[in-house]
């Protein structure tokens, strides 16, 4: 049992690497695409990319996303090894990206439970044509590039070369795992695996890695190998600290007659690895001439190792873990409150217990304030997806766009991060397909031939604005106007309406300005899509637009989903609350307003408009002493196209509350109509929170 | 290590083993399975949900936990008395579903061994069916309520009254 659960969390932890290592690879893509090359820094990284990908993938035995790593691993091998080789920079890149698709999609696979089952056949093929074709290319330039071509196709081989010759150098390594890590045996395997690519002459203890021994005996005295190798020193170390769960390696270069070199090091897998690196980064140069230029590269390498040791020390947690926490702080605060103001100390000197109460109440706020930090994601994730968006539509769509991100840090709750991915994404494409103009036309229009678009998030009080601005040909509102006149959503004259009302007509459903139905939007769902996603986590939509000069689409969204501005109202003994949002305004009845039709359907009119009321007492069969309209209060509630007038017997005030959802059983037991869920109160009672779209049903 | 870990898990499945919690409704005893109690709390301002049925008095707030609360006395249509200091909740989980029973007095905690257990009588079945089984203590006997059955035989329950409606 312990295997299998074991066996879970490794691959749990190699789609968790995997996914990021893709993320990694894509931005750093992105990256070299200003320049339209790829630095010999990107080459490398790439390349290791790949490299572990093919590694953990081969260890996992998801031999498709292997091969298929290893096929471009080979690829940029070649890159690697041969500098100045003329590259097709945007053919490569559309391949990596290709690859890049592929190995996700299996790991989507993997993740659902199916087996990554797709053949890569084509792409690793498609991969190795291309290095055929930069061999050839080159083929003046390199011999040993032209044996290789004519070899299996594979780079690789060049590495077979490099291994089957005398090797420069000898070494002896011990490597130390993380405690409860599990299935060592497993782990030295995929280290010896990796180890064959760039080493020969590999001999470790225990020798047989599969026996059952194996694993106790790597926890007890550590993994040990001895190896020959044509790697430096910092490679084969940068190889090995890639290892997961290293606890500590232990390094050595042995000379030819067997003794051990004297300025060894033992390096511990710890903060210091970066600083000890870059030490052993100076030995090495002082015995090695190098070129500038690989110097600057070591040195970037070993810079953009301290970033991932960031990443070690991130720790995934499930959801509902911090839903409770939440829960549980929310308590803690009422309980603080119990104690402190506790009825009992009414009257009593306690400077003591004062001051300490005081303390209690800064900790009790500082934690839930962290509590409340720990849900907010930074947006930057969500941003970066677009860039690739835009990438991939400019290409198809021959425009040429530059994406600025601004703000991306800023952080919202992560369920919010889930509902605005959609929609965000559905803008983006808007403004690159009917916002930019092609380049003809922005060039006629005397703009710079390369449109832009901004993509902006800013915190504004509890909410964030989420901005997508392009610098198109914005909006006409003639043909707006004609176009909703078309469908018939016009309900207003024209003349009545302010240019934003005129814009706003495009997030109606059913309204899709362009004609063409393009492959990437127009496909008839239109802009209403992003409206009801923004609408459904309590934001809203709103469009700025200048003709010829540019739109802006803004979405304001809450910073959180779990704590919402509610009204809380009394019905009789019971406590109800409404989402602000929600509620259009309150007043006290004139019983002259109210009509009451033959089928006793009662009705107020306001400035008129005709509203049905909705008795709450009645709707939730409360007892109430307030039943005449003259005693209590109405509460015009607005929701999508709904409006009803609520009665309820009086306002208790508005505050901020933390949304939870009814108990299981009762869900269960039957749907209940008009409730969204419940809140704590302050004294912590219960309060329903009234759900304004179910209402209706209520009527 | 794991064995160590699953020694204890067993050796806590055994304290449990037999234990039996004893409430009253009324004159009667009836007991529930101890593993299924999570605790015991006095009586609580309950807010009452629409739209429920009359069994279900309403939300109780469990420490930031929102449970629902049964009246037993109503699920099994015993007339309803005052709530008084006596009267407690019971916490019980089954099946990852909290929910809180009202009864009228906790009495005690007991051991009924397996053997001192019958099924209820067959005939009777149909009207109690709520009732798992029959312990027999001393000269007494405490009805052990299935609380798995007490929670989720709502549809059954809802069927029949269209039925009867219909007839």
């Amino acid at each position: 049992m312990s295997m299998n659960y074991s066996g879970d969390s490794l691959l749990g932890m190699f789609l968790f690497e995997t996914t990021q290592l893709l993320e990694q690879l894509e931005e750093s893509i992105l990256n070299t695409e200003h320049t339209s090359s790829f630095t010999q820094e990107d080459i490398n990284e790439i390349f290791r990319i790949m490299h572990t990908i093919k590694g953990s993938a081969a260890m996992m035995q998801y031999h498709n996303v292997s091969k298929l790593a290893h096929a471009l691993e080979d690829l940029f091998d070649y890159l690697r090894s041969e500098e100045n080789v003329e590259i097709d920079y945007s053919a490569l890149t559309d391949l990596v990206f290709a690859n890049v698709d592929f190995i996700n999609e299996q790991i989507g696979k993997i993740e659902e439970g199916a087996t990554e089952d797709d053949d890569a056949t084509e792409l690793i093929n498609a991969n190795r044509d291309f290095l055929a074709k930069i061999k050839n290319e080159d083929k003046g330039q390199s011999s040993s590039g032209e044996a290789n071509a004519s070899g299996n196709g594979k780079a690789g081989d060049g590495l077979q070369a490099e291994k089957n010759a005398n090797f420069k150098y000898s070494y002896k390594a011990t490597i130390y795992f993380s405690e409860g890590c599990e299935m060592e045996n497993i782990r030295a395997f995929g280290i010896i695996n990796n180890l064959e690519e760039v080493a020969g002459d590999i001999k470790h203890i225990p020798e047989d890695l599969m026996a059952s021994e194996a694993a106790e005996e790597i926890k007890s005295s550590g993994f040990r190998f001895v190896f020959n190798s044509n790697c430096t020193y910092v490679d084969i170390h940068q190889l090995l600290m890639q290892t997961i769960f290293l606890k500590e390696l232990e390094l050595e270069q042995v000379d030819t007659s067997g003794e051990a070199k004297s300025d060894s090091k033992t390096l511990e897998a710890n903060q210091s690895q970066a600083s000890n690196v870059e030490k052993n980064q100076e030995a090495t140069m002082a015995s090695d001439v190098k070129k500038g230029q690989e110097d600057t590269t070591r040195q970037k390498q070993a810079q953009r190792q301290r970033p991932n040791l960031t990443h070690q020390s991130i720790i995934s947690v499930p959801v509902e873990k911090l839903d409770k926490l939440m829960d549980l702080m929310g308590e803690f605060v009422i309980s603080e409150a119990m104690v402190t103001q506790n009825p009992d100390l009414v009257g009593l000197e306690l400077p003591n217990f004062e001051k300490s109460a005081l303390q209690l109440k800064k900790i009790t706020k500082e934690l839930q304030e962290v509590v409340m930090s720990i849900r907010m994601v930074p947006l930057s994730a969500t941003f970066n997806k677009m860039k690739r968006i835009v990438r991939d539509m400019g290409k198809k769509l021959d425009k040429e766009v530059t994406l600025t991100i601004l703000g991306e840090e800023t952080e919202v709750d992560k369920n919010i991060i889930e509902h605005i991915s959609d929609p965000l994404m559905h803008l983006v494409r808007n403004a690159l397909d009917h916002g930019l103009e092609t380049k003809e036309d922005r060039i006629k229009a005397g703009k710079p031939a390369v449109g832009n678009i901004k993509l902006e998030a800013k915190n504004v009080g509890s909410d964030v604005l989420i901005i997508v601005q392009d610098d198109g040909k914005g909006i006409n509102k003639d043909s707006i106007i004609r176009k909703a006149k078309e469908k018939g959503l016009l309900k207003r004259p024209v003349e009545s309406m302010s240019d934003k009302d005129i814009f706003n007509l495009i997030l109606l459903p059913g309204f899709s300005t362009n004609e063409n139905v393009t492959e990437y939007s127009g496909r008839g769902v239109g802009m209403d899509v992003v409206t009801k996603g923004i609408e459904a986590i309590g934001g809203s939509v709103s469009i700025d637009s200048i003709e010829h000069v540019g739109t802006a689409f803004t979405m304001k969204i809450p910073l959180t989903l779990a704590i919402v501005d509610g009204m809380n109202v009394s019905v009789g003994e019971s406590i109800y609350t409404i989402p602000t949002m929600n509620i259009k305004e309150f007043f006290k009845p004139v019983l002259e307003d109210i009509i009451i039709d033959p089928d006793k359907n009662e009705m107020v009119i306001v400035r008129g408009e005709c509203y049905p009321i909705l008795r709450l007492h009645n709707a939730f069969k409360v007892d109430t002493d307030v039943t005449d309209f003259e005693d209590g209060i109405f509460i015009i509630v607005k929701h999508d196209q709904h409006t009803i007038c609520l009665f309820v017997d009086r306002l208790i005030g508005q505050q901020q509350i933390v949304v939870k959802a009814l108990p299981e059983y009762i869900l269960r037991s039957k749907r209940v109509k008009g409730l969204a869920g419940c809140t704590l109160l302050g004294d912590g009672s219960i309060s329903l929170i009234i759900d304004v779209s179910g209402l209706n049903d209520l009527l | 290590m794991n064995n160590i870990v699953q020694d204890d898990f067993y050796l806590e499945e055994d304290t449990q083993k037999d234990k039996y919690l004893i409430f009253n409704l009324g004159n009667e005893f009836y007991g529930i399975e101890i593993k299924n109690v999570i605790e015991i709390i006095g009586m609580q301002p309950i807010t009452p949900v629409p739209e429920l049925p009359e069994y279900i008095n309403g939300i109780i707030n469990l420490r930031g936990k929102i449970i629902p609360v049964m009246d037993v006395r109503t699920r099994f249509k015993m007339p309803k008395i005052e709530y008084d200091d006596r009267t407690c909740i019971i916490v019980v989980d089954v099946d990852d579903i909290s929910i809180g029973l009202i009864v009228d007095i906790v009495a005690e905690v007991i051991t009924i061994e397996e053997e001192n257990i019958v099924l209820p009588p067959e005939n009777t079945r149909k009207y109690n069916r709520y009732i798992k089984g029959i312990g027999k203590l001393n000269n007494e006997v405490r009805l052990l309520l299935d609380c798995h059955k007490l929670l989720t035989e709502d549809e059954l329950e809802s069927l029949e009254s269209v039925e009867e409606a219909l007839e």
